[in-house]
């Protein structure tokens, strides 16, 4: 038994969070090789976390962008031998595993909460109102991991660090340029404090009252999908079914009416709070300390007693 | 240029879904069926490339049980051209590995310049489909798509990625998956409902392409997430304040 693990990176820099998280999954399947896309800090930061074995490392432009086609023909070239592939359910993640899976002919089983054995995960259906235990029959599992259900591995490590190229890039996209927004905040997925607003914040310029409550409290922004449909919030802060996973410390839901689709984001945050001047909304359902009133009141008022 | 748009039935997303007391998997009888909020969008997105004259033709398709065929009617009253009906059985349980390969055959005989499929189905929510599609034809894919544009044999994509946006280029043919803000779809008119009824749909089976659907996961078992204990009201900012200090999380 051995593991391919497909470390993040982001921004030119290693995601530590979501690598960290995944090579804990990975390392009770087997001995962890992790693959690197990116610059050689990046690679000399996977060498440093516990439970992986070895890092290859990849400087080739032709996957610094994550472009799927040429990134899994270089898990491919990598993979003799090996018995699980696994990366963090991130969108780049999940952008490239299916297609890894499919070219090793194997069923990719995504959003993995919990390892049984080497073939038998756990992962959440039906936004997260079902739980799965699946078996797979497949030569080579190829899973992605629920970075918040698992506790982040140590560092301190000093794996060895070894050079890999990709020998043949199919060329069939290319990348033309990154939108990211740069924040000071904590990384939403990462973050141990989640300030989140949603339909009920109104307006863009009222979410700077969400930004305001999250700098106070030293938290992450995020946002319902109503929000960011509306143009409140960039598309990245969206928590929920389709968005991003998050299990705080702390979660504090601001004008969120509390959907299925939301709730499938947040609901193992393990303090929720709610702020919402409907009393019947489904949010405070799962809230631990809920406040009926108006935001326009109440956070203001929050912010200013912290 | 035509484009063919997978669609599936699956559970209306308003309804939250029980899991059966035997714990053999959710309970889908009498609940509410629509098609997949995603393939909306993606039937949408193809539909408006046809009304801007980049794309000739919309072929939408869907595998699935019998009724998968009012699914496939909804995006002909949408604006679809034509329909492939692929009846596979066990509907349910058919995964994207098989749904990539019976697809596949469809693209081979169709010969689409563009696939558009959703990024993932709300049931099994396995975001799968449209980059095993890629991988099994060799072609390239532009996931999550928000914003989408044909030009010169390419199509120049804005992809929803973890840090915010990422535009990249694929070489046509290719596939396309369309996440939540690419566009907002329309509702079909009444008069475009009956004129659907009249649309061509040819009917299939799994079995006419050769396809093995059986599954490559076993269920072992289906059951309830852990709960959330019911917590307190509280009645100002400052018991608010209070609760969270004694947890010593502010």
């Amino acid at each position: 038994m051995s593991v391919l693990l497909l470390a993040e990176v982001a921004g030119g820099a290693l995601a530590l969070d979501a690598t960290a998280k995944s090579a804990s999954a990975a390392s009770a399947l087997g001995p962890v090789t992790a693959l690197v896309c990116g610059p050689a800090e990046a690679a000399a930061t996977a060498a440093g976390i516990a439970g992986i074995d070895k890092v290859l490392h990849c400087a080739d432009d032709s996957v610094a962008n994550g472009l799927a086609e040429n990134l899994s023909a270089l898990i491919l070239q990598l993979a003799g031998g090996v018995t699980h592939i696994v990366a963090p359910a991130t969108n780049s993640g999940k952008n490239v595993l299916p297609r890894v899976a499919a070219l090793l002919d194997a069923m990719v089983i995504t959003d993995v909460t919990k390892v049984l054995d080497a073939n038998t995960f756990k992962r959440p259906i039906y936004a997260g109102n079902a739980i799965q235990t699946v078996q797979s029959q497949d030569a080579v599992k190829v899973l992605s991991i629920r970075t918040a259900a698992f506790e982040a591995a140590a560092t301190g490590n000093a794996a060895p660090v070894e050079t890999v190229t990709l020998s043949d890039a199919p060329a069939l996209s290319a990348h033309l340029e990154d939108m990211v927004v740069k924040s000071d905040r904590p990384e939403l997925s990462s973050a141990k404090v989640v300030v989140s607003g949603g339909r009920g914040v109104g307006s863009e310029a009222d979410f700077a009252l969400i930004s305001g409550l999250a700098d106070k409290l030293g938290a992450a922004v995020g946002a319902s999908r109503a929000a960011v449909d509306s143009g409140f919030a960039a598309n990245d802060l969206q928590v929920g079914q389709t968005g991003k996973v998050v299990a705080p410390d702390l979660y504090v839901a601001v004008g969120i009416s509390g959907a299925i689709q939301h709730l499938a984001g947040m609901k193992d945050s393990k303090v929720i709070v709610a702020i919402n001047k409907d009393e019947d909304a489904p949010i405070f359902q799962v809230a631990d300390y809920g406040l009926v009133a108006d935001l326009f009141d109440a956070v203001p008022e929050l912010t200013g007693t912290l | 240029m035509k484009v063919l748009v997978p669609v599936k039935r699956v559970i209306d997303y308003n309804v939250k879904v029980r899991v059966k007391a035997d714990g053999s998997g959710v309970d889908l009888a009498n609940v509410k069926m629509s098609m997949n909020p995603f393939d909306e969008i993606s039937v949408e997105a193809a539909i408006r490339m046809k009304e801007a004259g980049v794309a000739s033709e919309v072929v939408v398709v869907s595998i699935g049980d019998a009724k998968s065929m009012e699914t496939l009617r909804t995006a002909l009253a949408m604006g679809a051209d034509r329909g492939i009906m692929i009846e596979a059985p066990e509907a349910t349980e058919i995964e994207p590995l098989a749904v990539a390969k019976i697809l596949k055959a469809v693209v081979d005989e169709e010969q689409p310049q563009l696939v558009i499929a959703g990024k993932q189905a709300i049931d099994n929510d396995m975001n799968a489909t449209g980059q095993m599609l890629a991988a099994l034809l060799g072609w390239g894919q532009a996931t999550f798509a928000s914003a989408l544009e044909i030009a010169d044999g390419k199509a120049q994509v804005t992809r929803e990625v973890d840090g915010g946006l990422q535009k990249i280029e694929v070489a046509l043919p290719a596939i396309v998956t369309t996440d939540l803000r690419l566009n907002e779809p329309r509702y079909a008119s009444l008069p475009n409902i009956m004129k659907a009824k009249k649309k061509p749909v040819a009917e299939k089976t799994a079995a006419d392409y050769g396809v093995d659907t059986t599954p490559r996961l076993k269920v072992v078992a289906t059951e309830e997430p852990a709960g959330r204990e019911a917590g307190i009201k509280v009645g100002s900012v400052g018991e608010l304040v209070e609760k969270l200090k004694e947890r010593a999380l502010v």
